[in-house]
């Protein structure tokens, strides 16, 4: 007998777990209603689970035995149409994290078994509802963090960067097949002075990769946001530039110890940017510790930084460390914030103007919140405006993708090389084959045995 | 009635490339083994071009001696010209090409056949194969007499139901005018094997007094002759040589060809069967390279022994008197005499896809095909699939395991997996581009490919395993010799390389480094190491070509590496693929249909998308989780 996934039904919790709002549990697969119809108890007496029309809603109680566990809105959604393709059931409580937690279980106990990570986004690939790289898209959704992130994320779902690598394919396997072909038959199809052809169209290809590659940058800080490193020696006002960002318009803010970076992280969004403060505990610890400990802090964050606020004392003359500082930061994305511009003795020193060091800079007075505004402005001038056109662009903003597009270029750089070393024609293809099978890992035409793990393992529990 | 009646361990039908490797395969395994043959006088018979080898036959016939064959030494004791092809290019598509003196060719198969223990052949007609419960039990002859055998390989070549065509004449022979085999179709069709009808053509021949060769380029062999054997000597080979030569068609001779187009069987619909397209008649190429004015003709002797000269790229099937009307336009043959004429040849075979890559049939065990039976065109496929073929029926006689090359081990891997893997419409001709790995998969390096499985299976002596090994050794260890070689930037060298034209040293290096550069070479630095021992041209091969390609070689392995994780992915056996709805339909009904053994295999499939594989592996890993198997 055939195993059948049919036979098989998922159930997890599929909203964030948070202790104030509603979450939901989704049941997919054969036994869904059937789990659905055991524990609900609709208000209406002549109610049954399986009699419900697809895609409808429905509001009662979790009952199990004596016990009523929470009252609910039950959604029934039937095969085919639904995420899965499968009979979908959605129980959403409104209990808190236990009652949840405790509801899941019961589903368990009549028959579902704990849905692995994306199990419920494999579902639909496996039943052949959404297609490899609209699987990772949705996974771009689900973590989208802006509007601006969003907004690519659906254009990919769309396909919009598959047209682009679908055609820098096409490009390279002309080539592939040109010189296979010279070499099959040479009496018919020349490879004279066909290298000298060749580098033109790599160059090309190379710049084509790289034009994507610069957009990178700017992808993934539209989809996660930007890096900020606030660095400045001890007692500049680093602590209280952090509490005015933070108090500027009802700040989200949310505390998250880093999954992939070390150090505790804070985010805010910030007139549609989403900035990561990075270690903004270390920035508090540092106000009162020796001075030494500024430099070696602002060493470790420039290198994970995509923006760098260099606090100044403006009402202070300059130290040594300042001076040490400005040399590790200024040939990053940086902003010069001249502070404490409400003090009497406030005079910033014309050494660290924007003529000098060709940084940006802004006076601010951290304390009165007074700049901030100028701030906002330059960030996003430097971070949006110009270099960004919304929804007219497609970014890459996956790490994957990124990764892909590298291989390939290497690869391509490979062929110059080679080209240049005056190696002969038939050594052109194995590289040739590697860029073009870097660039089908994008879209999900290459063969690779763990692409499609590598991007269903991403997905939380859920989705 | 009475009739004959013997067992043997091994049967093979047919005595072409592909019965002659497949028989003595089997019986050199120890297996009793009988072949059969229409014609013993035309064993190893070959009925078009008269040569071994080219551009990637050339490496089949390296791996097929590698493993244990014979179609590299037969070659060697009967070619009369001997030549390198495509040095120009790199290492990996250089192909040796030997002229054969056909008679010779044939005679000395012959003689070794006759000659090898356990083996016996015999003239006669397969008419009937004896299948009993999906297992292969024996073979009856036209003449009634029934073999019982253990297993059986089918190498009819171009004799099934063969007809000969050109112009309105057809007779109903095989090649050359033999005997066609009429009976067993019928017999291979009520077993449940599919027939199809191809078809392939070769020139005419032509009588050498009635060419002028003033007109013609002359073509020679190479001063030092390569062997193709790894056990052949090379100064044992070296001889005199004879030319061929090449002219050119012209616009006449395609205007003569266009306006008789009409009156070939390719064209008129009297042939059904589909030629080859990388190996097409004059017309068919006169109609799709409608732009070229000119097609090689290459005018090669047939052997020693005769006046006949083969004009290779000229094969045709046009009515005799538009073949004499053409050919004649052609710059050196304006007088030309045909000896035999050209023909086409239309014969049954079968879609191999119903073989397993062991090239035992899916649905009948115990029985092998090999050769042009299963779709390929030309001797060299023909003698690689039969060695394959006799190697695994003997292997399966003896209850042994079946050995499989991949498509990273060999060109025997490629062509076999292509046959039994991807559609074909035309015979199947082996090609460079058909080999993904072929960097690695060399003609200098088939014997450190592949002489271990030949060695394991019995079929290469000890001996000569034991010169790869050694030759392995040596590679290694001046390679590593090298690289510790330091060496400064004297005046001495700095000369050298100016002579050279390759850059000045900054600082020291070693030698390899040098070596490594496209303008030098292994031989060119033998005056800056004084310590060198003599070492055979061989090893000298191997150092050069690794140390040279190495990062390409590297990256060439990672690609393989990459290719063996999909091919150890394991399909169920007789798996319902339609149970998978994420599957596209045609990906769902090709994969019910040929049950590929592996996610390699099925990737290979035409109409399975790399988006059907992804939905493969993520179910394949939930199967297996589910049925507890760890991958």
């Amino acid at each position: 007998m055939l195993y059948s996934m049919e036979n098989d039904t998922i159930a997890a919790i599929a909203t964030a777990v948070s202790p104030a709002g509603i979450g939901i549990i989704r049941v997919s697969g054969e036994k869904a209603i059937e789990i659905a119809e055991k524990i609900f108890q609709s208000v209406r007496p002549d109610f049954l689970v399986r009699e419900a029309k697809s895609h409808t809603i429905h509001y009662g109680k979790i009952v199990w035995g004596e016990i009523v566990y929470d009252e609910v809105l039950l959604s029934v959604m039937r095969a085919p149409n639904t995420y899965t393709k499968e009979d979908i059931v959605e129980i959403n409580c409104h209990g808190g994290p236990f009652v949840l937690k405790r509801i899941l279980e019961l589903v368990y106990e009549c028959g579902a078994r704990p849905a692995g990570p994306g199990e419920f986004t494999k579902r639909a690939f496996l039943n052949g509802r959404i297609d490899l790289s609209q699987a990772e898209a949705v996974m771009d959704v689900i973590h989208a963090e802006n509007e601006y992130a969003l907004q690519n994320g659906v254009g990919q779902l769309g396909g919009s960067i598959s047209h682009i690598i679908k055609d820098l394919r096409k490009q390279l396997i002309y080539e592939i097949a040109f010189i296979e072909s010279a070499l099959d038959d040479p009496e018919h199809i020349s490879l004279d002075g066909y290298s000298h052809g060749l580098q033109g169209k790599v160059d090309h290809l190379i710049e084509k990769i790289s034009e994507l590659l610069r957009g990178a940058d700017n992808g993934r800080i539209m989809k996660e946001g930007v890096r900020t490193a606030i660095v400045g020696k001890p007692n500049v006002g680093k602590s209280s530039l952090l509490n005015a960002m933070l108090g500027e318009e009802r700040a989200i803010v949310t505390s998250i110890a880093g999954t992939t970076r070390d150090t505790l992280e804070e985010s805010i969004y910030f007139h549609g940017i989403t900035l990561h403060l990075i270690d903004t505990a270390g920035i508090r610890e540092t106000e009162d510790i020796v001075e030494k400990i500024g430099v070696d802090k602002a060493k470790e964050s420039v290198k994970k930084a995509d923006l760098i606020l260099f606090v100044l004392d403006g009402s202070e003359p300059l130290s040594a460390e300042d001076y040490e500082i400005l040399s590790l930061v200024k040939d990053y994305r940086t902003i010069i914030l001249w502070n404490k511009s409400d003090k009497e003795t406030y005079q910033p020193s014309a050494e660290f103007s924007k003529n000098e060091t060709c940084i940006p800079v802004v006076e601010i007075s951290a304390k009165h919140m007074e700049g901030m505004q100028q701030l906002e402005t330059l960030m996003k001038d430097m971070f949006y405006s110009g270099e960004i056109q919304m929804n007219s662009q497609v970014y890459i903003t996956n790490a994957r993708h990124k990764t892909a597009l590298e291989q390939a270029k290497k690869s391509l750089e490979l062929v110059q090389q080679s080209i240049d070393d005056g190696m002969p024609e038939d050594f052109y293809s194995v590289d040739l084959m590697d860029a073009y099978e870097s660039l089908g890992s994008i879209i999900g035409e290459a063969l690779e045995d763990d692409l499609a793990e590598q991007i269903f393992e991403k997905f939380c529990m859920g989705k | 009635m009475n009739v004959l009646e013997e067992t043997y361990d091994v049967l093979v039908v047919g005595a072409g490339h592909a019965g002659c490797e497949a028989a003595l395969a089997a019986a050199r395994l120890g297996m009793e083994t009988i072949m059969f043959t229409v014609s013993v006088d035309s064993i190893a018979l070959m009925p078009c071009n008269p040569n071994i080898g080219g551009s990637s036959k050339g490496h089949l016939v390296r791996e097929i001696d590698a493993l244990g064959g014979e179609m590299g030494k037969n070659i060697d004791k009967t070619f009369i010209q001997s030549k390198m092809l495509n040095i120009s290019k790199g290492p990996a598509v250089h192909s040796l090409r030997a002229q054969a003196d056909k008679q010779d060719y044939t005679r000395e198969m012959r003689r070794t056949l006759e000659n090898t223990e356990h083996l016996t052949v015999r003239q006669g007609e397969i008419a009937e194969i004896i299948v009993e419960n999906g297992v292969l039990t024996g073979a009856k002859t036209t003449s009634g007499a029934i073999y019982h055998v253990k297993t059986l390989v089918l190498a009819t070549g171009t004799y099934l139901k063969a007809r000969c065509i050109y112009g309105e004449v057809s007779n109903y022979t095989g090649p050359n005018g033999l005997q066609a085999a009429n009976a067993l179709t019928d017999s291979l069709k009520e077993n449940g094997i599919e027939l199809r009808r191809f078809k392939t053509g070769t020139p005419a021949r032509v009588d050498k007094r009635s060419i002028d060769f003033s007109k013609m380029e002359e073509q020679f062999g190479d001063e030092n002759i390569v062997p193709f054997s790894f056990s052949t000597n090379p100064e044992d080979i070296q001889k005199e040589q004879v030319s061929c030569w090449l002219t050119y068609t012209n616009e006449e001779t395609h205007q003569i060809i266009r306006d008789n187009i009409h009156r070939s069987p390719l064209f008129s619909g009297m042939i059904e069967g589909t030629g080859p397209r990388y190996c097409p008649s004059i017309e068919d190429k006169v109609v799709k390279f409608a732009d070229k004015n000119r097609h090689h003709v290459f005018v090669e002797p047939e052997g020693l022994y005769t006046n006949e000269m083969y004009l290779g790229g000229m094969s045709s099937s046009l009515p005799e008197d538009v073949q004499y009307a053409m050919y004649r336009t052609v710059p050196g043959l304006e007088h030309v005499k045909i000896v035999r004429n050209a023909y086409a040849i239309e014969y049954d075979c079968i879609d191999a896809r119903q073989l397993k890559p062991t090239l035992e049939f899916k649905e009948i065990s115990g029985l092998f095909s090999g050769g042009q039976f299963n779709g390929s065109s030309g001797y060299e496929e023909a003698a690689a699939q039969g060695l394959i073929a006799g190697i695994n029926a003997a292997l399966k006689a003896k209850g042994e395991e079946c050995i499989v090359i991949d498509r990273s081990e060999g060109y025997i891997g490629v062509l076999i997996d292509d046959l039994v893997t991807k559609e074909s419409h035309e015979p199947y001709r082996m090609m460079t581009s058909r080999a993904e790995y072929r960097l690695l998969l060399r003609q200098d390096n088939a014997d450190l490919r592949l002489s271990a499985i030949g060695h394991k299976i019995g079929l290469v002596s000890e001996e000569a395993y034991a010169r790869v090994l050694e030759k392995e050794r040596l590679t290694a260890e001046e390679i590593k010799r090298l690289e510790n070689v330091l060496i400064g930037a004297s005046a001495d060298m700095q000369a050298f390389l100016e002579a050279h034209e390759s850059t000045p040293l900054k600082t020291g290096t070693n030698l390899a480094e040098l070596i490594r550069r496209p303008e030098l070479s292994y031989e060119m630095l033998a005056e800056f190491d004084p310590q060198r021992l003599q070492l055979p041209y061989y090893v000298i091969e191997q150092v050069n070509i690794n140390i040279k390609y190495d990062g390409y070689i590297k990256r060439q392995l990672k690609q393989v590496e990459q290719f063996k994780k999909l091919e150890k992915k394991k399909l169920p056996e007789k798996f319902d693929y339609s149970a998978i709805s994420g599957l596209r339909m045609e990906a769902q009904q090709k994969l019910n249909l040929y049950q590929p053994m592996n996610i390699g295999q099925a990737s290979r499939i035409s109409g399975v998308s790399p988006a059907d594989i992804s939905v493969l592996l993520i179910y394949l890993q939930q199967y297996n989780a589910a049925n507890g198997k760890v991958q």
